[in-house]
């Protein structure tokens, strides 16, 4: 990806990064690999490349995160790590047999140059015994892109690796959803929802619904708990159409077209009333299909929601801090419902930049602490970003919704719902709630600040003091006496 | 002793209404009985706590079964200043037990339980209908826990069965002149302490006229009973002047108070510009002529010109996006037309304005401002209501509360003006808020989003717009 595409000073240039937004590439193919059935991902990197990023995964989804290493050490790091990845390979299968092995690389394998496609081969050629073995590698430096850059390369690389190249029969009603790193586990489901009500067999990719949305297994085993089956990714090719949501997986959907011809249509935003009602036609357009009537109700739901909130959100000013793909869908969100994006900080550079331009001026490539700076400049009322943002809500006194990746300090957040009438109902009434939970400061000084203090020509009214007392029933005699 | 009381609020002679009418009429009351399956608004229990439970620093204690207490508290935006006890809930919560032997034992002990976990300033006790009805005898066990505990308890003798909650109102009224207002001396008095009367500082209302009148140099002695206080109200009889607000809610207390302890009132309100700006004078008028020094007019007419600058100039900065937009103004208020001059300086057209409570001045003044056109509205349906704004004969309605879901589900904007709103709209940076209000409103971009047809009404290929990308 170029750097700068064409936009002036789409990259910051302070030399330090303040209370960072942005998260690595090797992170975000991590989670797209997760939401592949029994794929254990391993990392080509130091064991803390790994470590942090597991541990970050679980602390979001409050699960057990299959993720391993190749454990680079300064030996092999000089000499080469191909062995170590041959060896982790080895390792892993000693513990049990992951449908799919998933190698990234990181910053450290990338700087050296390592050759992970050419170790992978050699694997195949040491290693005859595990030709059957899927092995899907993608190079994810961390220097370089971000978390949806990284979840995307996964995507496109599952793709190119797995799905069976040339023009097949079309399975009738089959259909690819390639799903954007913005979607959490209840979105997926809801997007489930929504096709086979058209009587359509959704296959997406990744399916985190189906990995990380927290069912109890059977039995515990070191690799990711399901998701989108081999057998599924493999039949991809002979889907009818291929819905991409969110730009960032663009890439992946073209994968598709030019090995497979098949169709693709980009869906960038699936979160309020207009967005919704296209993506319906669409789907209604080309499932030949009319819209069940279950919409109809959820329509009108959605409606009254909007009319409900708006007084609520109309005017309140936002600043918006997150990956592109959810940045853009935000801040269109967002502001057709009266809200003023006052400024939006996107990680990295992404093509949805120039995209932003009808829901908001400021868009800057930037961290948090260009959010907590923009906050405060343009007196936001709310933020909306990662758990991380929670410093800067705290010292703005400026409430925050925590949205994307990572929240690791609220609970229940995969499964909140964006997508669809339903999801854009419930998205509206956790902001609107987000200022009715605020508390109300009224004082004496509100309307006119400079008059504080003025209240020393009053009664000595303090509620700590006891007024002298007159017993109620002598009220008689003493107006009597008067 | 009720009908007594009853019919003593009803009579009331400094009330124009009810002068007006026939002795015939006058007997029935000031609010029409409510008809059975077509009554809507409070009870006059309602009423009577609406009236005082913004005494921040009392324990307001309601007699009877949880709904009269459980289903309303916490439902007004009063606000203190100080204490939060006033939203502190007290319920004496009656089971069927009590309905079968009498409620006033547990009355006492949950006056003593108030007593002993805040030590009060005040209790008052609101009786309702089921302990009326079996005859608790509330009177009696306030004056008990009076004398047993050393505090006053008042009896708020307003049951919602005996009428609205405008009769309520002045119930709380008449509670206040029988056991508050004269039981405590202030501290000290100055010639121009004023009573408020009637003004509840729901959302902080008073706190955008107090801060004027700090500047003019009046002093408020109390409140009734915004943001107030047991004592300033006990010791209230000492003012030299007092405003009553709401005209119709404590008439009761203005003139009793003029007769008991001659302190003269005059009637006004805060809402809209050229109103305040005559309460402000009205207010510094009867302050000097009751000795206050005269150069109180010229520092009020000081305050009212710069303040009406700014006012204006504030409205004025909507007035692009506003132009031409037709209002419809349905209050329960008395005085719509206080705010009409200001919606029109907004560039907004009243097309209509209720009138129901309105006294035939108040009509003429309407005709005087809006015109011979103005859609005069005594009464309106919800479905009347609905229909007009369906029809698109306005772009805005503003009512209370009731009527949102009216304009709503018209998909037309509202704006909440009645008492249960969020927004404060007193004195002159109110009525900026209520146009930026009103402007904030009608721009919000769903109103042009909730026209568009569903998507199975919609005819054509596949969508254009910017939500699905390239069509491969």
């Amino acid at each position: 990806m170029s750097q700068n595409e064409g936009v002036k000073s789409a990259v910051p240039d302070r030399p330090a990064s303040v209370n960072p937004l942005k998260m690595s590439q090797p992170l975000g193919a991590a989670l797209a690999f997760l939401g592949t059935a029994g794929c254990m991902p391993i990392f080509h990197g130091s064991q803390g490349c790994t470590s942090f990023g597991l541990v970050l995964l679980g602390r979001h989804f409050k699960e057990s995160i299959p993720l391993q290493t190749t454990a680079m050490t300064e030996v092999s790091s000089t000499l080469g790590g191909g062995d170590s990845v041959h060896e982790a390979i080895l390792n892993i299968l000693k513990k049990g047999v992951p449908e799919l092995v998933a190698v990234m690389s990181t910053g450290l394998t990338e700087t050296k140059g390592e050759d992970i496609v050419g170790d992978i081969a050699l694997f195949r050629k040491r290693h005859p015994e595990w030709n059957e073995l899927p092995v899907v590698s993608a190079s994810t430096p961390d220097f370089k892109g971000g978390f949806e850059d990284g979840y995307a390369e996964a995507v496109v690389r599952i793709l190119e690796e797995l799905v069976p190249k040339g023009t097949t029969p079309k399975v009738p009603g089959l259909v690819n959803v390639l799903a954007g790193s913005h979607l959490t586990v209840a979105d997926l489901d809801e997007i489930r929802r929504i096709l086979t009500s058209f009587g359509l067999t959704p296959v997406i990719l990744p399916d985190l619904s189906r990995s990380l949305d927290g069912t109890i297994p059977e039995k515990f085993e070191a690799k990711s708990m399901g998701g989108t089956t081999l057998s599924e990714i493999r039949s991809m090719g002979s889907a009818e159409f291929t819905l991409v949501i969110g730009e960032s997986l663009r890439r992946a959907g073209e994968v598709l077209l030019s090995g497979n011809d098949v169709p693709l249509y980009v869906v960038k935003h699936l979160r309020g009333l207009l967005a919704v009602d296209d993506f319906l036609f669409l789907v209604s357009n080309l499932s030949r299909r009319p819209i069940p009537a279950l919409f109809h109700r959820e329509r009108s739901r959605l409606e009254d929601a909007m009319l409900d909130c708006h007084f609520h959100l109309g005017g309140k000013k936002v600043v918006v801090a997150s990956e592109p793909d959810l940045t853009l869908d935000l801040c269109q969100f967002l502001s057709s419902m009266g809200m003023t994006v006052v400024a939006a900080i996107l990680p990295q550079v992404s093509k949805v930049r120039e995209w932003l331009s009808p829901f908001v001026s400021n868009v800057m490539i930037g961290d948090l602490s260009d959010l907590e700076e923009q906050a405060a400049r343009h007196n936001a009322d709310l933020l909306v970003t990662h758990a991380h943002g929670r410093q800067a809500s705290e010292r703005l006194e400026i409430p925050l919704l925590r949205t994307g990746f990572p929240i690791f300090d609220r609970l229940g957040v995969a499964h909140e719902v964006h997508v669809g009438y339903v999801g854009s109902m419930q998205s509206l009434f956790r902001i609107a709630n987000v200022f009715l939970s605020l508390k109300r400061d009224l004082t004496p000084q509100t309307w006119y600040p400079e008059e504080s203090g003025s209240t020393d020509d009053l009664t000595v009214v303090d509620d700590r003091i006891q007024p002298p007392i007159v017993p109620a029933f002598r009220v008689a005699e003493e107006r009597g006496s008067k | 002793m009720h009908t007594n009381k009853v019919q003593e609020v009803f009579n009331e002679p400094s009330c124009g209404h009810n002068q007006s009418k026939s002795d015939h009429d006058r007997k029935k009351g000031c609010t029409k009985l409510s008809k059975p399956g077509q009554a809507a608004g409070g009870c006059a229990f309602d009423g009577a706590k609406i009236a005082l439970q913004p005494i921040v620093d009392a324990v307001h204690l309601v007699h009877g079964p949880i709904a009269c207490e459980g289903n309303s508290w916490d439902n007004r935006s009063a606000a203190s200043s100080g204490s939060d006890l006033y939203r502190t809930s007290y319920t004496t919560d009656i089971s069927e037990l009590d309905v079968i032997y009498g409620g006033e034992k547990r009355l006492f002990k949950a006056i003593s339980q108030a007593v002993s976990s805040h030590h009060p300033p005040a209790i008052f006790v609101y009786q309702t209908c089921v302990p009326a009805l079996i005859g608790d005898d509330v009177e009696a066990v306030c004056q008990l826990a009076s004398e047993k505990f050393g505090l006053p308890v008042i009896p708020v003798d307003a049951p919602g069965f005996v009428g609205g909650k405008n009769l309520g109102n002045k119930l709380a009224g008449e509670a206040l002149l029988d056991h508050v207002i004269g039981t405590m001396e202030p501290a000290y008095t100055t010639p121009t302490d004023v009573n408020i009367i009637g003004e509840y500082n729901l959302s902080g209302e008073l706190w955008q006229v107090k801060p004027l009148l700090d500047r003019i140099g009046i002093r408020i002695a109390s409140v009734m009973t915004g943001d107030g206080r047991y004592q300033e109200i006990a010791s209230s009889h000492r003012a030299r002047a007092s405003m009553l607000v709401c005209s119709k809610a404590m008439i009761n207390i203005a003139r009793k108070m003029e007769e008991r302890y001659q302190i003269p009132f005059f009637e006004g309100s805060f809402y809209g510009i050229s109103d305040m700006s005559q309460s402000l004078r009205d207010m510094a008028t009867l302050l000097v002529s009751r000795g206050a020094p005269a150069d109180l007019l010229d520092r009020t007419e000081a305050v009212i010109k710069e303040e009406e600058a700014l006012a204006w100039k504030g409205i004025y900065g909507f007035r692009k996006e506003l132009e031409g937009k037709k209002a419809l103004l349905i209050t329960g208020g008395v005085k719509s037309w206080s705010v009409v001059s200001a919606l029109q300086e907004a560039g907004l057209v009243v097309v209509g304005t209720s009138v129901k409570k309105s006294t035939g001045e108040d009509k003429e003044r309407i005709k005087e401002i809006i015109g011979d056109d103005a859609h005069m509205i005594d009464s309106m349906t919800p479905g009347e209501m609905y229909q007009m704004l369906k029809e698109a004969k306005a772009d805005i309605l503003m009512a209370g509360g009731r009527s949102q879901f009216v304009a709503l589900k018209a998909k037309v904007p509202f704006l909440d003006v009645n008492q249960e709103r969020n927004y404060a709209f007193a004195g002159y940076k109110g009525m900026v808020t209520l146009i930026g209000e009103i402007h904030r409103a009608m721009t919000n971009p769903i109103w042009q989003t909730l026209k568009k047809a569903a998507p199975w009404e919609r005819i054509g290929d596949l969508p254009k717009t910017s939500s699905v990308g390239s069509l491969r």
